[in-house]
């Protein structure tokens, strides 16, 4: 381990850890552009240059390994008058077109320009003028003016996605990033590529001009859309809410995770949430009579759904839960369940079109939780259930947001199913085909706009937290449960969504060690599980 | 006239051919080293105080002994033929004249450095030069020198300058884009398809069987002090015989262009730029210097390619600038920022000076925005810009004034 200083400070990194690393444990920044972890080193931007003593000239901190007894000085004038240079040079082309750029706000060229550019800028002749909103693809769009060719999004897809689909064309003050003949960006990680773009130049076609960056706040959750579970941020917009058609949740960005995700997410993941905004979202409980919806309140719903448990025999009673649901909501129905003596109780639907996999991060399990409603015992014969339903065997079934229309089984087989109960009863927060028959539809919070636990395929628990309020009258499930149980005479004590993780740790000897401060910002691990 | 080594065969008028070489004395060299021991040639080249010849100047024999010991993979020997310095064309006689030369130094060479695997990369635009080293590859395939033990390919460049810088050279030879490489790694660790490599210039190692024919005592007396041996001068510009020159590196800059025939046009000399065009340039009174790599560099400018561009009193300073500046800011490559950006700034700034659109800060910038970019970048490309943009400039500063608009 070798042992250096840094702007005075001693200190001890790993063999191969680089200069701009070995000063960001430091607390100290060098600024960079086309460094990014997750790439290979390109050296091209010329930004994060620093004095080391012994060496004539500032070098890259990049490309630098860390040696014993090295002195590195990252404050030094000429480093200082250095970096001046190089920001003017990334300056003098750029159109500095801030006040429509998406970037604005979190744009690296603003923010070092501010940090340690600061000059009085000489360039004035006429800039160099490149393509503007080039769509890429789906899902970004270039403009080449705004570029600084640090070739972040070239090596992402040459070394992450191996899709290869950009380069550089052209030379000099001409150069410019662009797609290679007949390729289109549409691989599935594509978005990422505007999360490492330091500047304006590729931006998120689902994102811009809706809402300037400044306006947004940031929560740290869990993405739903797989197995996987990748650490992510919503971004939502809470303070305009006359932009962007009165969409809340502005996108969603990966939050780094060295044993999740890393750096990255895919496409289907970061474009899902619009689901959370959508018109099909369930705003209100409802009852439906003799074909007529009508919406009631809480009281009423509850009531109606505690008295139907309180009718209908056990065994005449059956839960479908969901694996999108969080570890607590699934804890609450297990409770629920238990208290009622309802045995019937199973979550898997597995869905008509499989999903699609690769050996990155997407994983064919399109549920976020599969292994938590495995490890709380939920893991019932569902079409056991359907075909007692279709026997006429049940009266009351309980189906948690999964659309049962939407699974391997025939459409006839579920259309029969739920053509004998006499009482289905729908929870989740959109509507469906499944809901449009339900008796009683109760709207459940989506994910951002409560907190809760996913355990994901390997078995690593990890935290979703309130970005938003619940739309509407919209619950989170552990508390529609908990209702339902406190009017069946049943009551919880759990009143928040930790005190149910709390009763699932204390029940369910796989979750016995965890807690949510154990839990924190990036899981903890509730077996010896499989890992990436 | 000093004594013709690298330019014995190029009056001989079938010495490109098998025959022909082997009529002057050819392989004659491969011969004898087949009985050294690769350590042994090593250090007659090192003796000979043989340095490249290609621009930078760097001791051949130190750059050999560069490849890791105990290596166990391939490694490579990559001929650097893309000659694009502008004011060079000495490469391109050396591959239409005497290709036998080269084939053999490469040999030698390999047999130094324990490759049994060559590229020459041709510039693009040499189709002649291209066909007579390709036709002489074939014959010495089929009389056995080649493909027993060391084999040769010919890759054609497609027109960049900056693929004759060495990491360049190799990202191209790649198939990559033409980029030269962050070092470290530098190539004798990590070269051509992350192999130990050794780029040399066309030139260096036509000089190697020479330097085993007659040894490097002879080969070091014909030079310098620190540089052994000849080499060749490519003057153009105002000189009454423009041309290919083989003279001593110990030669004088006056005496070479009194070989070329003297100052052409207006007789009188106003500048001269000794090393191909990134070379800073010397003004008149500045050519009592010796053209080896140090007598060059004591002078504040550079042996380079060895391409000489002569000015004479008529030509203008400000207008050379501009066609060089525009030449640099054509050719980067793009990748380093502080070049791709001033390189089009400056070449901007001069067009306008040209079009007496100048104004009293110009200059100031273009030498601020040169000094700047200095030392800042992956490769010597911007290095070598400067050259011409700080030099033409604080050696003729009145006559890039007289253009600028009160």
């Amino acid at each position: 381990m070798p042992k250096l200083t840094i702007d005075g400070k001693e200190i001890e990194v790993p063999a191969g850890t680089n200069l701009i690393e070995a000063a960001r444990r430091l607390g100290i920044e060098v600024p960079h552009y086309c460094y990014h972890p997750g790439l290979s080193i390109a050296g091209q931007c010329r930004l994060c240059m620093v004095d080391i003593e012994k060496t004539p000239r500032p070098t890259i901190a990049c490309n630098t390994q860390a040696a014993d007894g090295m002195v590195v000085h990252t404050q030094s004038e000429r480093v200082k008058e250095t970096r001046r240079s190089v920001m003017e040079f990334h300056l003098i082309n750029h159109p500095l077109d801030c006040p429509v750029c998406d970037q604005a706000g979190e744009c690296w060229l603003q923010i070092y320009y501010m940090k340690h550019g600061l000059y009085d800028p000489r360039m004035t002749d006429e800039k160099v003028h490149k393509p503007k909103a080039v769509p890429l693809g789906p899902h970004v769009m270039l403009d080449a003016e705004r570029c600084i060719l640090c070739s972040r999004c070239v090596r992402f897809c040459d070394e992450v996605t191996h899709t290869g689909e950009l380069g550089i064309f052209h030379r000099g003050d001409h150069s410019e990033i662009g797609l290679f003949p007949g390729a289109d960006l549409t691989n599935k990680y594509s978005g990422n590529v505007v999360d490492i773009c330091p500047v304006g130049a590729l931006t998120d076609r689902d994102f811009r001009f809706q809402v300037r960056v400044w306006y947004l706040d940031t929560t740290k959750s869990v993405c739903p859309g797989c197995a996987r579970g990748c650490n992510i941020d919503v971004h939502v917009n809470r303070r305009r809410p006359h932009h962007a058609e009165g969409k809340r949740v502005a996108r969603l960005k990966p939050r780094f995770n060295e044993d999740v995700n890393r750096w990255w997410m895919c496409d289907d993941g970061r474009y899902g949430y619009h689901v959370v905004d959508a018109p099909t979202r369930l705003a209100q409980p409802a009852q439906r009579e003799a074909g007529a919806v009508r919406a009631v309140g809480w009281d009423a719903a509850v009531g109606a759904l505690a008295g139907l448990l309180g009718r209908v025999p056990a065994e005449q009673t059956a839960i479908i839960a969901s694996p999108k649901m969080a570890n607590e909501d699934l804890f609450a129905l297990r409770t629920l369940a238990e208290a009622r003596g309802i045995r019937q109780v199973g979550f898997r639907v597995p869905p008509a079109v499989p999903g699609d996999e690769d050996d990155f991060l997407i994983r064919a399990d399109k549920n976020p939780n599969t292994r938590g409603a495995e490890l709380i015992g939920l893991d019932g014969d569902v079409p056991g259930i359907l075909a007692a339903a279709r026997a006429g065997r049940l009266r009351a079934l309980l189906v948690a947001e999964h659309d049962l229309f939407d699974s391997v089984w025939p459409e006839a087989e579920v259309d029969a199913a739920l053509a004998k109960v006499e009482t289905l009863v729908f929870v989740g927060p959109n509507g469906n085909r499944t809901s449009e028959r339900a008796h009683l539809v109760l709207p459940a919070a989506a994910w951002v706009e409560r907190d809760g636990t996913f355990t994901n395929f390997q078995g690593r628990v990890q935290r979703f937290r309130p970005a938003l309020a619940p739309l509407a009258e919209a619950l989170p499930t552990w508390d529609i449960v908990g209702r339902v149980l406190a009017a069946t005479g049943a009551p919880s004590t759990a009143t928040r969504a930790e005190h149910w993780f709390r009763a699932l740790a204390a029940a369910v000897p796989a979750f016995g060690a965890l807690s949510y401060p154990a839990v924190g910002d990036t899981g903890a691990q509730v077996l010896e599980g499989v890992r990436r | 006239m000093s004594e013709k080594v690298l330019t014995r065969n190029f009056d001989v008028a079938d010495a490109h051919t098998l025959a022909g070489y082997r009529k002057t004395g050819g392989y004659t060299a491969l011969a004898k080293a087949a009985a050294m021991e690769p350590a042994a040639i090593l250090e007659e080249v090192k003796q000979s105080n043989l340095r490249g010849l290609g621009g930078a100047g760097f001791p051949t024999g130190m750059k050999w002994s560069f490849i890791p010991k105990g290596h166990t993979g391939p490694v490579y020997l990559v001929i650097n033929a893309d000659e694009g310095e502008p004011g060079t064309f000495k490469d391109r006689y050396l591959l239409e004249r005497d290709p036998h030369a080269l084939i053999e130094g490469m040999i030698i060479a390999a047999r130094a450095i324990r490759s049994a695997k060559g590229f020459v990369y041709i510039r693009g635009e040499y189709v002649e030069p291209w066909r007579r080293f390709s036709a002489a590859v074939r014959e010495a395939y089929d009389a056995g020198l080649l493909g027993t033990g060391f084999d040769i390919v010919v890759h054609r460049g497609a027109g960049a300058y900056i693929c004759g810088e060495e990491t360049g050279l190799i990202s191209s030879l790649e198939g990559k884009k033409g980029w030269p490489k962050v070092k470290p790694p530098f190539p004798a660790i990590k070269g051509a398809f992350g192999a130990p490599t050794i780029v040399n210039n066309v030139e260096t190692i036509c000089q190697v069987p020479h330097i085993i024919n007659r040894g490097a005592a002879w080969f070091a007396g014909l030079g310098s002090k620190t540089q052994g041996g000849t080499r060749l001068y490519s003057v153009s510009g105002r000189v009454n015989r423009p041309g290919v020159y083989e003279e001593s590196c110990a030669i004088t800059l006056r005496q070479l262009i009194e070989r070329a025939g003297g100052v052409s046009g207006s007789g009188v000399l106003k500048g001269v730029v000794p090393g191909g065009s990134s070379a800073p340039i010397l003004a008149a009174h500045e050519i009592d210097v010796t053209m080896d790599v140090d007598g060059l560099r004591s002078a504040g400018t550079m042996a380079g390619s060895a391409g000489v561009i002569v000015f004479d009193e008529t030509v203008s300073v400000p207008e050379a600038l501009m066609v060089v500046a525009r030449f640099y800011a054509h050719e980067s490559c793009g990748q380093c920022t502080p070049c791709r950006e001033s390189t089009g700034w400056i070449y901007k700034m001069c067009h306008r000076l040209v079009e007496g659109k100048g104004r009293k800060d110009d200059l100031d910038t273009i030498l601020d925005v040169a000094k700047r970019g200095a030392g800042t970048t992956i490769c010597a490309f911007y290095d070598g810009a400067i050259g011409p943009y700080i030099s033409y400039i604080e050696k003729f500063r009145a006559e890039f004034e007289a253009l600028v608009q009160p």
